[in-house]
Parts: C-alpha cells; structure tokens; sequence
C-alpha cells in the first residue's frame, strides 16, 4: 500500500472508497446517505488542528501522521479475555461484536451488535451524534463497522451490562471506530461497566462514538475504565440526551494509551434532570489525555456535577476543558465544575480550561481548579510510621482518587475502577 | 539504646542544635523541656529523619546502629516512633489501612511475616480496648475531622499497635485536657518495659506528673544546659527557664 494515502484524513478516506461495497448498511439508502455526508464534511474538514478552540491543547498529528487498515480486512482473535465483571457481557474485538464470546443469557431486554441490526436503526442511527460539528464523528459515521444497540423498556431495571473493547494486536495498525447506542426508555435503569483494552506493542486507534438517550425518570450509570494499550490512541465521542427527571451519570477513568481524548457531550433536555460526570486521568511516561465535556442545560431545574481529578508523572499531559452553557429557559440550574491535579514530576503538565455560558438569570454554578504536588508533611508522616517511600506516593496519590471514585454508588463499577487504580501504580513509573 | 553526641543541625541554613550530647539507656524515660524555639522539635525530627533538617556534626547511634545514615522508613523499621506534635491529616486514607500498612511494613522490614485483615483487627481491637478508645477510629480517615485530643489519641494508638523501643514524644501533651493526658500517659506507660525506652519533649511538667522520668533534660538555645531527676521538672515549674539561663 502507498504510505502517503495510508496516513492522514487522505488514507481513511481512501480506504472509505475501498470499503464503501463492504461496510454495512451498502444496501440502505439512510446509510449510505449518512455516510457520504459524513464522508465531505471528513474531506473538507480533515483532522482537527490545534488552530481550532477546542483542540487547543491536543495535537492529533500523531494520529494523522500513523498510518492504518480499517478493522474490517484484519480478523482478530478474542482469546485470552479477562474474567467478566458481571452476568451479562458484550465482548468487542477490533470494534466488532463478537456474539460467540459474549455472554448476554435472557432478559427483559436485548442486547445486539448493530451490524445485524442496522434495518432497524433508521432514525436512531444518527440522531445525537453531530458528525458536521466533530470531524472525528464525521469519521466514525464515515467507516463505522458495528457497535453496541441496548433498549431498555419502560420500567425496566436492566441491572448491569459490562461493555468489553479488546484490540486484537494484528501486525498491521487497526483502526476501528465503533457506535454504540443505547437507549433507556421511561423509568428504566441500566448500568453499564466498559473497559478497553489492547496490546502494548501494537499501534492502534479506537475511535468510538456513543448515542445515549434517557428517557423520563430513567437512570443510566456508565462506568468507563479505559486501559489501552501503551501505543493506542482512543478518541472516543459520547452524546447523551436526558429528559425530564432522568439520570445520566459517567465516571471515566483514563489509565491508558498513548493519546487519549473523552469527549463528552449532554443535553439536559427536560425539567430536574441530572447528570453526573466525574473521571480520573493517571497519566505517566509521555501520555496524552484530554477530557472535554460540553454540559448543556436546556432546561430548568436540572442539576450537573463534575469532577474530575488527574495524576501526571514523567513527561505526560493532561488537559481538562470544560464548558456549561445554561440557556435562557434554564432557570434555577445547579451546576458545578471541578478539576484537579496532581503533578509528581516537573516534567508534567496540565492544562485546565473552564468555560461557564449563562443565559439564564437565577442560576448557581461553578467552578474551580487546583493544581498541586504530593504534600511533603504527608509523605514524611507515612515515611515515618514505617511505609517506604513509593509506597507512601501510591497511597497519597489513591487517596487524592479516593474521593472521586468513593462517589461511584455501583459496587461492581467501583471494584472495576479500584482495580485499574491500585494496578496502575508501580514504583519509579 | 540512643546515644546523641555532638549533634549540630540547621534549618534552612540556620543553625538550631548547637551540639547535644544525649544517652538513654534501655528501659529508661527521659524528659526534654524547654522555651519555644530552643530546638525541641528540630532534635525530634533530626532523629525521625525529616527532609530539610540538616545535620551538620555529630552522631546519634539507637541501639549501635548510626540512626543519621537510615531512610525514615528503615528507622521506624528498627523501633524509632515519632509521636507528632502535630498529627498530619490523610484525606482519603482510612485509619485502619493506614495502620494496618504501617504495621506490616515494619513487619516486612524486619523479616516478620505480615499480619493478615483478620489478625490486624484482633489486634487492633485489643490496643483500643485498652486505650478506652472507639472502634470508629479504624473507620475514619486518617486524623481527619479529628479533634485535638482525638489526634494525641491515635498517635497513641499507633505506638501501641507498632511496639517501638524508642518513642519519642513531640509535645504530645499540648492542647491535651486531663482526661486525654491521662490516655497519652498511660499509653507509654503500658510500654514501659527493660527494652523500651521514650524521649518525653515537653514545654510543661504536667505530662510528667503521668510519665514519672528517670532524667529530666534542660535544652535551651540547641544545647542541653542542664540535666537532673524528676525533681528537675518541679524545680523548673516553681521557677521558669530563665533561672536556669541565668545559671547557664
């Protein structure tokens, strides 16, 4: 293959045309259509530069720059999968869904992979995700192979879901670029456990993007624990819609990868909906990651609450944007914001961009930020009562995660994350 | 089992321990008193190892080991325990992973093998028994929230659980009302044994009405001007430091 249409906006492009016959949906007008609109914004727009506001502090030139092959011509492998976390388990290799390693058993609601069902999505497919506004949604929608598709009916308690993402690690780079869509309707509730994982060696990119809708009085719990490998890149979307008295809560935590941007977008569409969206980055060597929300309270009497805490040694970076427009409807909006860091090298770097839009006059929001190193008393404390010295900085830097993660109500969710936490520290990182 | 000679040391380049020569032998208590500022605290974290306490002569050997040349870690390890004047707080670390880490640490150290959850509780339970103390304390963060009291308390308990040969209190006595002094003392006291020795430091003979010394050590502008028997502390109480400066 020729290295210069292989890399950059032009060599997915160019695999978009070699695809086009064999991508699902082919036979689907709607499909089709999205994806060629998605396909001349991609075109016109390329990746994002850091000329443009909200890529200011991420460089996707790394990502641009590495060449790739499109998951569907690589078949990976999913053995040697870790053990579930609950009952029902949707395993993703390479962004496909992999029924034969699933575990989904009966229940009151289904769980598909989206290929299959694609006849069925007309309409869903597409509703949330803006892919004119995000070029790397125009990319998702452009060459999307497969995905996750969950309704929940009305009234239903959906327990848990564990969504597994594992990169197979062919010899040539995938990239993979999932949709997932997941759909509560009035008074259900689902939790939803996902992790992502991969090879170190292997260079990768895992672009997912999420379509999330709460109805009335549903609740949605998404847990993220994101350990790709050391080379990948993950640049996942996600496109949350909460109507009247629903709840969308979203904890992501970012252990992994080399360049990693969460991106999260939510409508607080209805009266006294709530969102929660707390994460944690923890960050070493030369990584990447970059937390972006975009709150949009469009409605009264909603209530939002973020916080987010990061961990940077070595040379890494981290940056936290994020933006609450409360429109002019939207009175007695509750909102907060908080962001904070936690440098162990003076290598490290973050960077924290807070933006409030209000429109609405009787309103309570804020927000703040603090940057900081490991406290020296602390450390000396622990030192003293016998606790060798990596040992003291692993206990005071799962102390600063301590409070985020204690928020986390699911007890399988809060495991899942305790885990890729105390995994996380090894001495002299 | 300590022995101090010739220890200078300075803060942030200024000199505070002007040469102490110290011993005290197995099974002994002593007391240090003296003003603010004569350097009590700086010779409690001298021996403790604190960064940015700068030894510049001198040695201190525990028990013919050269404590000055030890991480802190590796001195807690051998039996040294810094009670601290002010406790610090651990947001986000329980008290009872906290001890129970401290504990195995040494433990580990020291070839010891490690006190699984189940045993940490028994004995954990035990020391707080004894030290008329709540189970809560296990529960909480570390100091957090915790009042004054509360926070002599637990570093008692800390001591009682970890066994040290050497306990060196720093102020522990300060802010303490009767009933918590009471706790403080009978804590060391519950020590006292042929192998245990305590470096008392205190600005006031009242914690030593509880923790009856066998010496009593006068340090006054970062040397030992005088020493003597528990009748040193009453004799400083009835006529203050600068009786002794004067007599310096």
């Amino acid at each position: 293959m020729n290295a210069a249409v292989n890399s950059g906006a032009e060599g997915f492009l160019h695999r978009f045309d070699g695809l086009r016959a064999r991508l699902p949906g082919t036979r689907m007008p709607w499909v089709q259509a999205l994806r060629e609109d998605a396909a001349t914004r991609f075109r016109s727009a390329g990746f994002p530069t850091r000329r443009v506001e909200a890529w200011k502090y991420t460089d996707l030139r790394p990502v641009s720059d590495a060449g790739f092959d499109e998951a569907l011509s690589i078949l990976g492998d999913s053995a040697d999968l870790p053990a579930p976390l609950c009952d029902r388990r949707a395993v993703f290799v390479d962004g496909r869904f992999r029924e034969d390693a699933s575990t989904l058993g009966s229940a009151e609601f289904a769980v598909d992979g989206l290929a299959q069902r694609l006849p069925q999505l007309e309409g869903r497919l597409g509703s949330l995700a803006r892919p004119q506004e995000e070029p790397l949604v125009a990319l998702n929608t452009m060459l999307f192979e497969d995905g996750l598709v969950v309704t929940v009916p009305a009234g239903v308690a959906g327990g848990l879901l564990e969504l597994a993402s594992f990169a197979s690690g062919s010899e040539r780079p995938a990239a993979f670029h999932p949709r997932h869509l997941i759909r509560l309707e009035a008074g259900a509730s689902l939790t939803i456990v996902e992790s992502a994982r991969g090879p170190a060696e292997t260079r990768y990119l895992h672009n997912p993007v999420f379509e999330i809708e709460v109805a009335e009085g549903a609740t949605l719990t998404h847990t993220r624990v994101q350990q790709e490998g050391a080379k990948a890149f993950q640049l996942g979307t996600i496109y949350a819609r909460v109507e009247a008295g629903g709840t969308y809560d979203n904890f992501t935590l970012n252990a992994g990868g080399r360049l990693v941007r969460n991106e999260i977008h939510v409508t607080l569409a209805g009266p006294r909906a709530t969102c929660h969206m707390n994460g944690a980055q923890l960050l070493r060597h030369g990584q990447h990651a970059d937390t972006t929300t975009f709150l949009d309270h469009a409605a009264p009497d909603c209530a939002s609450r973020q916080t987010y805490k990061t961990v940077l040694s070595g040379k890494s970076r981290g940056v936290f944007q994020g933006k609450i427009h409360v429109h002019q409807v939207a009175q007695r909006t509750d909102g907060y914001q908080m962001n904070q860091a936690l440098l162990l090298s003076p290598d490290a770097e973050i960077d924290s961009k807070p933006q409030l839009e209000i429109y609405a006059d009787d309103v309570k929001c804020s927000h703040g930020a603090t940057v900081g190193a490991l406290d020296a008393e602390q450390l000396f404390y622990l030192r003293a009562r016998g606790i060798p010295e990596e040992a003291a900085r692993s206990m005071l830097v799962q102390a600063f995660l301590a409070e985020a993660i204690e928020g986390v109500a699911d007890a399988t969710s809060r495991a899942a994350l305790e885990a890729a936490v105390s995994g996380w520290w090894e001495p002299a990182a | 089992m300590l022995k101090i000679e010739g220890l200078t040391a300075e803060v942030e380049g200024k000199p505070i321990l002007k040469g102490i020569d110290l011993e005290v032998p197995d099974g002994e208590i002593h007391a240090i008193m003296g003003p603010n500022g004569s350097g009590k605290s700086t010779l409690s974290y001298v021996l403790a190892g604190r960064d940015g306490y700068e030894v510049t002569g001198g040695t201190a050997h525990f028990n013919g080991v050269d404590l000055l040349g030890l991480e802190p870690e590796e001195r807690a390890a051998i039996g040294v325990f810094l009670a601290f004047q002010y406790p610090v707080e651990l947001p986000g670390v329980g008290n009872a992973n906290f001890l129970r880490t401290a504990l195995n640490a040494q433990r580990r150290a020291r070839g010891e093998g490690e006190l699984d959850a189940m045993q940490f509780l028994k004995a954990a339970r035990a020391r707080l028994k004894e030290l008329q103390m709540s189970e809560e304390m296990l529960k909480r963060g570390v100091n957090v929230g915790f009042s004054g009291g509360e926070k002599k308390r637990n570093e008692v308990l800390q001591m009682a659980l970890l066994r040290p040969k050497l306990a060196i209190l720093d102020e522990t006595d300060s802010g303490l009302d009767i009933d918590a002094l009471k706790i403080v003392a009978d804590g060391v006291n519950a020590l006292r044994a042929p192998e245990f020795s305590s470096l008392v430091i205190t600005h006031y003979q009242r914690l030593l009405d509880y923790i009856v010394p066998d010496r009593v050590h006068v340090l006054m502008a970062g040397r030992i001007v005088k020493s003597g028997g528990p009748e040193l502390a009453k004799e400083l109480e009835a006529t203050g430091y600068a009786s002794v400066q004067a007599a310096a």
